[in-house]
């Protein structure tokens, strides 16, 4: 005879295996629903019509220059907020000031800040009605609904990402690596450049690529300052949702489909680096 | 490092790592020129407009009821959030099942995935036409383009917070707790509620009031599958975008400027809150 009761009984520290069954049956119900049936629909979506129709899609012009658009800012904006990152890092993580804890929470911030608001104030920036527009407009300084904005939007949005991963981890590791190197003659550049650097790599590469892909998705903010310019100032999800509005679902699905590519790839690698190179990722990250 | 004695206030500990001034300046210099002086620019903007203004924006029925919208969609998802996001990490932390790996690491989807490319694809799954859509219809069930639609799309953008905060607190909870209130004559169930749950509600809070954050500014996934039908499902995000479109910048500036005073009031308070809880239950 089967012991029923032991389905059902749980011990000290665990659940029953029924309970446990549940629980697990749960969980996986609600992430298929929830996040693997999107990332199926995309590509399902896109390749209703066959691959053929995808490339086509893909290789229409405003297509093309929605992605050399988007390469564009992400080649821009990762860089820059690569140095933020690794300056605010060394700063934070290796002196003793006051005021840190502060500016760790100013660094967080542009992460409770709608993306929608983070784009509306370089529209009150430069924009017509702002101090500085005028000034702008006379000297043909072209920031809105161009490139520049784009570029701005995009950093402000991506401005955490690196030094988030960064700062854990460095103030992990301490400072002894970066003293026994100064103390047999090293000078601070060299000690950063042998030192540091392949200490923090895999961290650094960790946080590029959440960095990049939010940079190479970022719709809201980048929406509200590029005055949407067909083949000038579309990046790929402000492209998407142009196609979309025009009923053209196979070729937003398209474009959709590469993002969503990228997001696949990201994630393999993330993992990857996580299997891999646990230990020198920063235990207390998280996001 | 040197142990000096301290000679009154000293703005940094002496140190013999080179570099303070430059990266500590490049840091500040930088977030000065790309975050603070933009935001103190709105703030300043709606200064700039007076009190009655400021006030009659606030208090348009489109603007409360966006605002609504945006703060009690947000809401429910992050509550929805809280309890699957603690049974996910629950079982991702505790089980050995095949596929856990992967299941793992699709948690952190939202993350990568951009919010356009989800918004067009959950409205796919949940229009009328759609496989969900079409399914839950029959049933009288309306996801797409109504309110449940915003809710959908919030979950999905604000599931990983919570997982992600909670995982590694449950990671570290010490076993000997468990086996101690077993011996003690808790049955599992007590042990769950009286004894894991509280270890783990800092963290389950801060989880929440990051997927809170997020949903309530939440703007790409959104749109796409909400309808946006003014007063009824309309996102505030969205409202600045349209005032943007009219070139009234006064209107998108007070509505903004509302949301951050929300937000900020919010995240105030439950760092009240968990403050209380970390100090009532001792675990960070």
């Amino acid at each position: 005879m089967v012991d029923v009761t032991s389905l059902t009984r749980s011990t000290a520290t665990s659940e029953s295996p029924l309970t446990r069954l549940a629980l697990i049956g749960l969980a996986l119900g609600f992430l298929v629903v929830f996040l693997l049936l999107p990332l199926v629909a995309v590509f399902n979506e896109a390749l209703r019509n066959g691959l053929g129709t995808l490339v086509t899609a893909l290789q229409e012009p405003d297509a093309l220059a929605a992605i050399r658009l988007t390469l564009l800012v992400a080649a821009i904006a990762v860089p820059l907020n690569v140095v933020f990152g690794i300056a605010a890092a060394w700063a934070i993580a290796k002196f003793e000031f006051r005021g840190k804890a502060f500016l760790i929470t100013l660094i967080d911030l542009p992460f409770s800040v709608s993306p929608v608001i983070s784009g509306l104030v370089y529209v009150l920036l430069f924009g017509a009605g702002s101090v500085l527009g005028p000034w702008l407009k006379a000297h043909g300084i072209e920031i809105l609904f161009a490139v520049p904005g784009i570029v701005l939007a995009t950093i402000f949005v991506t401005f955490p990402f690196v030094a988030r991963e960064l700062i854990p981890l460095m103030q992990e590791q301490g400072t002894a690596d970066e003293e026994a190197a100064l103390s047999l003659g090293a000078n601070g550049w060299q000690t950063f450049w042998r030192v540091t650097l392949p200490n923090i790599r895999w961290g650094l590469l960790y946080g590029v690529l959440l960095c990049n892909a939010r940079a190479m998705g970022e719709f809201g903010a980048v929406s509200v300052v590029s005055g949407h310019i067909r083949g000038l100032t579309n990046t790929m999800p402000l492209h998407i949702e142009i196609l979309y509005n025009e009923y053209n679902f196979a070729g937003a699905f398209a474009v959709a489909s590469l993002l969503a590519g990228l997001a696949l790839v990201t994630l393999i690698l993330k993992t990857a680096i996580e299997l891999r190179y646990a230990g020198q990722l920063s235990a207390a990250r998280g996001h | 490092m040197t142990a000096t004695v301290s000679s009154g206030w000293r703005f940094r500990q002496p140190s013999v790592i080179p570099g303070f001034g430059l990266t500590l300046g490049y840091t500040v210099a930088y977030l000065t020129l790309i975050i603070l002086v933009p935001l103190a620019g709105l703030a300043w903007r709606s200064a700039g407009l007076g009190a009655e203004e400021f006030l009659r924006i606030a208090t348009d029925p489109r603007t409360t009821s966006a605002l609504r919208v945006s703060f009690g969609a947000a809401l429910v998802a992050a509550l929805i959030n809280l309890v699957f996001g603690l049974i996910v990490a629950w079982v991702l932390v505790r089980y050995r099942f095949p596929g856990r790996r992967v299941i793992d690491a699709i948690v952190d989807l939202p993350f990568a995935l951009p919010t356009a490319v989800a918004g067009i694809a959950l409205t796919a799954i949940y229009a009328p036409n759609g496989p969900l859509g079409g399914f839950l219809a029959g049933y009288g069930i309306k996801i797409a383009y109504a309110y449940p639609g915003i809710v959908v799309a919030l979950v999905f953008i604000g599931l990983p917070f919570v997982v992600r905060t909670v995982q590694p607190v449950m990671e570290d909870l010490d076993r000997e707790i468990e086996e101690a209130a077993a011996t003690l004559g808790a049955n599992r169930r007590i042990t769950v509620f009286r004894v894991l749950l509280p270890a783990l509600l800092p963290a389950a809070l801060t989880g929440f009031a990051l997927a809170l954050a997020r949903g309530v500014g939440e703007y790409g996934s959104v749109i796409f599958i909400a309808g946006n039908i003014p007063y009824v499902t309309e996102i505030a995000p969205l409202l600045i975008v349209i005032r943007l479109e009219e070139y009234n910048y006064a209107g998108a500036t007070a509505i903004g400027a509302l949301m951050l005073i929300i937000s900020f009031a919010m995240l105030l308070l439950i760092n009240l809150i968990q403050a209380w809880s970390r100090k009532r239950y001792g675990h960070g």
